[in-house]
């Protein structure tokens, strides 16, 4: 082995500079092969056996990191969550939005009503104070929302992270997955099940009676 | 002392539409004489800029809660005697016990009702 020693020295060496960023599949298992090459001849029962675990571990360690890359942790990051978060944005959106045009309304009610006599008058404001009351929730399901919104990014940045460490891996899972460009994504049916569109992609209704005058 | 219907009223929330629910909840009981302001920060800007007879304040609130505008106004000499009710979502023991540490006048626990209000009110300002 003391030949060879300082060609595996730098080697070591090398991979300890680079330790800022993971190993690669190839650095790996060229390393544990060289360890286990350069021990020919000098081999006792339980070099054999500590190699071949080591061999082992190397091969467990990298069936792992592939295993976890194919579930694409990157699509996963960069795509499903950003998606749910916007959803849920437009929740939040949406609802404040609601809420807000049955308080213009409920507010010209009780205007309406204030004018009135009894018992009318006590009736009326009654029901518009039950309005008020219930319109709580849009306070309560905002709040709810934005703390899962926080809970998706706390998980996107540690997915992140994995990203960064199964680099290769994820490349590779990435081209096995064959996903065409979604351009050339042909539409079918479940293709057409998208749910409600966000206010930028959407098209308006003076938009499809357009479309559909288009098609007479 | 009779309440002063007149009286000035800070609320603060970062949820505009929580804001308009107290205001025309206060209005309903009579008090008109309202301003808010939609976090700690802001809200403590205005409560030293002219007086106010009572706060009422959300808690979960950037870039200053509910609670760290308490402690500012329990450490401000000219505000500290100021009543302070909390609105909040946060309904756990500890939340309460904490506001209470710091000198919270009452706690009402979101969603709440006008009658809640009232009553919490009228605990803090007296009868009206």
């Amino acid at each position: 082995m003391s030949t060879t020693e300082p060609a595996l020295t730098d080697r070591l060496d090398r991979a300890r500079e680079e330790a800022n960023r993971a190993l690669s599949r190839a650095d790996v298992a060229d390393i544990v092969a060289e360890v286990i090459n350069n021990m020919n001849g000098d081999l006792s029962a339980m070099d054999i056996q500590v190699y071949q675990e080591l061999d082992s571990l190397s091969k467990y360690i990298q069936s792992a990191r592939s295993e976890i890359a194919a579930i694409r942790p990157d699509k996963i990051r960069d795509d499903f969550i950003p998606e749910a978060t916007d959803e849920l944005d437009a929740v939040i959106g949406a609802t404040e939005e609601a809420t807000s045009r049955i308080l213009d309304a409920t507010e010209l009610i009780q205007t309406a009503a204030e004018a009135l006599d009894d018992p009318h008058k006590s009736e009326l404001i009654d029901y518009v104070t039950k309005i008020f009351e219930a319109s709580n929730f849009q306070d309560i399901t905002g709040q709810r929302i934005t703390r899962v919104v926080k809970t998706l990014q706390h998980i996107e940045t540690k997915i992140g992270a994995l990203v960064g460490l199964l680099g290769e891996e994820v490349a590779t899972a990435r081209q096995e997955s064959g996903e065409p460009p979604a351009a050339e994504t042909a539409p079918n049916e479940e293709n057409l099940l998208n749910g409600p569109q966000m206010e930028s992609e959407a098209i308006s209704q003076d938009e499809i009676d357009k479309l559909l005058a288009s098609f007479d | 002392m009779a309440v002063q219907m007149s009286m000035p009223i800070l609320i603060v929330d970062d949820y505009k539409t929580m804001l308009r629910i107290i205001r025309n909840l206060l209005k309903q009981l009579g008090f008109e004489n309202v301003d808010d302001a939609m976090d700690g920060s802001a809200a403590l800007h205005k409560l030293r800029e002219k007086p106010y007879d009572l706060v009422i304040s959300d808690w979960n609130m950037e870039p200053m809660t509910g609670l760290q505008l308490l402690r500012e106004v329990r450490t401000d000499a000219k505000l500290k005697e100021l009543p302070f009710i909390m609105i909040t979502a946060e309904s756990k023991t500890e939340n309460v016990v904490a506001a209470k540490q710091a000198g919270v006048s009452n706690y009402i626990v979101k969603p709440f009702n006008a009658a809640t209000l009232k009553s919490k009110l009228t605990t803090v300002i007296g009868n009206f």
